[in-house]
């Protein structure tokens, strides 16, 4: 083959509307890249990463050390700069200290001085409170000044880790500043942690303050329960193969279930999570982002435009239960003992008033009124202090229609599933029914699994680096738009009104699977939970 | 756990890995690929390392073929290793005698069914490893120019036997620098004139990366020779003056750009491991190296 750089020959484009797409985004062609050339990561231009709430846990457990961990891979660009502002009386060495050992601590690829010398470089800090109008404007001369000494390109990116209530105050500072604005030269993008609001209002008047100031596609929704990494291996698995499609529908799957439980408690989020709970926490976001990924047609590309289009197609589909006092149920975790230790129960934790009605354990059914789904009911279910750490997707498919042994042989061979692990471990375990060895005739479910060869290895990107990368690169497919939050707020608002209109959430024992209503709301449907 | 068979066979080794999977409870079941490594009794403790670290990204069945005392009565001693370097199977296989010559009879049977075949030879590479009876059953072969005695040649000779899947660690190597050279032009930059890669004499990654620069840039990109370690800078000359990155100490590059401050990044060089991991990332046919060898060749 002759191809020279210009005419990438063998590339004809399965799908033209895919490149085409990727034209209008490429701008002058950079003669040393070539698709095929796949070896060559891509690489962040020249920007400036500013962070509000840089002493958060989040900050220091998992941003801080993202960032290091791609300058680490070579995937931040020369010049790289790291602003952090909080009401800390800090010089930029105190900051790039508290990085630092932040980096140590949590890094997940081996430290090494070179890297974090050329990325110390980079840090500074400016003190000052969100109301500050004297500190945003040292904010701003602080970028513009690591522009000249950094050719950082007037690139600014900022990353809003801070409790939604103070968004307003920061955005209008943004703007107030003139941070906000490129005025044609370099990109400005913003980014914001869930929760996305509290409600459909709420979401919709966080959206509108952040309109005003910055561009839709400048604003970058990131969930950090839902990596890339996920969503990707969802994809493939559903559209790379050709075996699991012809029965990922009502014809052969009997209901699914989303799970996704956690073993701590609220910990130190007290005032973060009461009054919102487990079902605005991460069914909202996070497993109705998995529904639609479950559920969805077939994206005509796999680009962010077509891929939020089956989404958003989905989720406007998802039916809530005709009566939700039977197709919802709720719980709060009372003291136990859970992995081996006696822990308290959620309304005994610091900062939790007594008659807290803040549910800590969700689970709902829901339906997707579409062709290949009618009939297939979805089961949530989100939990804190439950026997373990686990988030996954199962289909259970219905039974054979017809077995040709006799019920002796059999009885130990429960439903087929396929399930998706997400985390820890992630993989797919498909449950099947297999022969015991052995001279009888008996058949006995068996588990075949498939662990991602990734999962073991320090060079996977964890999901926060990827997502900074994303930003920093400018590219938006996986985060969800403010539409698929609104629809989000769409299927909760109801139950959550329901559910504050009169009933009190039902107490479950620390370390057990749940509340028994939720047993009951399966059982009505003469199915159960997957054990936890 | 560890199983050494004396004076043995495929078959004997077939099942004794079976038996350790069972023993063990199954750990190797997700293997993605089986890697050849071909190898002498001195190199291969290294080169297994690597392998079984690049293991932990690319659960794989490597089987380590040492040839030893070629005049001596064909004998076949297999140390396998299951369950201990993480995940994967390692099996030594070491041959005495003629059986040395035939060697792929060896590793045929012991190929894991139904994925890949990679083969590696850390050394010394054969002429054309295509044709080599342990190169003809891999989709991707590896050779690594850098450790034979003259680097450059040695390439060129695999540039006249280059077939689809052949690759070099020595190209491998490359990834960081041309990773780092393309994001440098992600922005607009002024007209390149000529170039220049400067590193120790016998560095093949250098004369790749030169070819490489050439080919894709149209230009004349000269070969110039420092002290190292490895490449120490590559630089354009422009109408405004010189580009460069430069990394003198191995560990952190200077970009240097007319009228900009100069920018630092890391650009540390990489073990074995990580090179070996990431030629196993991919295991279609490298196009881009295929044009970059053909493109040297057209220069020497």
């Amino acid at each position: 083959m002759t191809a020279g750089p210009g005419s990438p020959e063998g590339l004809a484009p399965a799908n033209p509307g895919v490149i085409a797409g990727l034209d209008e985004l490429a701008g002058p062609v950079n003669p040393l890249r070539d698709p095929r050339d796949r070896r060559i990561p891509r690489v962040a231009g020249p920007c400036v990463l500013v962070m509000f709430g840089v002493t958060g846990d989040l900050a220091r457990k998992k941003l801080m050390p993202a960032i290091y961990d791609l300058a680490n891979r070579g995937l931040l660009p020369p010049g790289f700069s790291f602003v952090g502002f909080a009401r800390r009386d800090w010089a930029d060495e105190d900051f790039a200290q508290v990085t630092y050992q932040a980096v140590k601590e949590y890094a997940r690829t081996p430290f090494r001085d070179a890297v974090w010398e050329q990325l110390s470089e980079g840090v500074r800090f400016v003190s000052g409170s969100f109301s500050d109008d004297a500190a945003f404007d040292e904010l701003a001369d602080c970028v513009r000044k690591l522009d000249a000494e950094r050719g950082t390109g007037g690139n600014y990116a900022f990353y809003l880790s801070i409790p939604p209530g103070q968004f307003p105050t920061v955005v209008q500072q943004l703007k107030r500043s003139g941070l906000s604005d490129s005025g044609g030269h370099g990109w400005r993008r913003v980014v914001i942690e869930k929760p996305f609001g509290h409600d459909l209002a709420s979401a919709r008047e966080l959206n509108a303050i952040l309109d005003g100031v910055f561009p839709p596609e400048a604003v970058f929704r990131i969930d950090h329960y839902l990596g890339k990494e996920t969503v990707q291996n969802i994809l493939a698995l559903r559209f790379a193969n050709e075996m699991y499609e012809p029965i990922w529908n009502r014809g052969y799957v009997d209901h699914v279930q989303i799970t996704m439980a956690e073993d701590i408690g609220i910990g130190g989020r007290a005032g973060y999570y009461d009054g919102i709970g487990a079902a605005r926490d991460v069914i909202q976001n996070h497993l109705l982002q998995l529904l639609a990924l479950m559920a969805m047609e077939e994206p005509a590309a796999f680009d962010a435009d077509s891929l939020r289009m089956e989404k958003e197609k989905v989720l406007s589909a998802v039916r809530l239960p005709a009566d939700l006092a039977t197709g919802t149920a709720r719980g709060q975790y009372s003291a136990g003992w859970q992995g081996g230790r006696q822990v308290r129960g959620f309304l005994e934790e610091e900062g939790i008033p007594a008659d807290s009605r803040t549910e800590t354990y969700a689970a709902l059914r829901l339906g997707v009124d579409t062709r290949r789904w009618a009939g297939v009911p979805f089961y949530l279910r989100a939990g804190k202090r439950l026997p373990r750490r686990m988030t996954e997707i199962a289909l259970i498919f219905q039974r054979a229609p017809h077995l040709p042994f006799s019920a002796t042989d059999t009885e130990e061979l429960g439903q087929n599933a396929l399930v998706i692990r997400i985390q820890p471990d992630e993989g797919i375990t498909v449950r099947f029914g297999s022969k015991v060895p052995g001279t009888a005739m008996e058949v006995r479910d068996v588990n075949m699994d498939f662990a991602y060869g990734e999962s073991f290895t320090e060079s996977s990107p964890e999901a926060y680096e990827r997502l900074l990368l994303d930003v920093l690169i400018g590219d938006p497919p996986l985060f969800p738009r403010q539409q698929e939050v609104e629809l989000g707020w769409r299927i909760l608002d109801p139950v959550e009104d329901f559910w504050a209109s009169f009933t009190k959430p039902d107490q479950y024992p620390a370390g057990s699977a749940g509340p028994a209503s939720a047993e009951a709301m399966m059982a009505r449907d003469g199915r159960a939970w997957r054990r936890l | 756990m560890t199983i050494d068979l004396t004076d043995t066979t495929t078959g004997a080794i077939h099942e004794a890995l079976t038996q350790a999977r069972r023993r063990m409870g199954g750990p190797a079941s997700g293997m993605v690929l089986t890697l050849i490594i071909v190898t002498d009794e001195s190199a291969q403790y290294d080169a297994v390392r690597a392998a079984n670290q690049a293991g932990r990204e690319h659960p794989s069945r490597v089987l380590a073929v040492i040839t030893r005392r070629p005049k001596n009565e064909s004998r076949l001693d297999a140390e396998i290793r299951v369950g201990e370097n993480g995940p994967g199977e390692t099996i030594l296989l070491r041959m005495y005698g003629p059986l040395g010559q035939h060697a792929d009879s060896v590793a045929a049977p012991l190929l894991a069914p139904d994925v890949p075949v990679v083969t590696w030879w850390p050394d010394d590479a054969p002429p054309a490893p295509r044709s080599d009876p342990l190169g003809t059953v891999a989709q991707r072969r590896v050779t690594d120019a850098a450790a034979s005695d003259t680097p450059l040649e040695t390439l060129l000779t695999l540039a006249k036997a280059y077939q689809p899947g052949d690759t070099d660690l020595s190209w491998t190597r490359s990834t960081p620098w041309r990773s780092l050279l393309a994001a440098t032009l992600d922005q607009p930059y002024p007209e390149l004139l000529s170039g220049e890669v400067l590193a120790e004499p016998d560095n093949p990654t250098a004369d790749l990366i030169a070819a490489w620069l050439g080919h894709r840039l149209g230009i004349e990109v000269r070969r110039g020779e420092s002290g190292g370690p490895g490449v120490t800078e590559v630089g354009f000359e422009t109408p405004d003056g010189k580009v460069a990155i430069s990394r003198p100490d191995g560990r952190t590059a200077t970009l240097s750009w007319p009228g900009r401050p100069e920018r630092r990044v890391a650009l540390h060089r990489r073990d074995t491991a990580e090179l070996i991991a990431e030629e196993l990332r991919r295991l279609e046919p490298d196009e881009v190296y295929a044009e970059t060898l053909r493109a040297l060749a057209a220069r020497h």
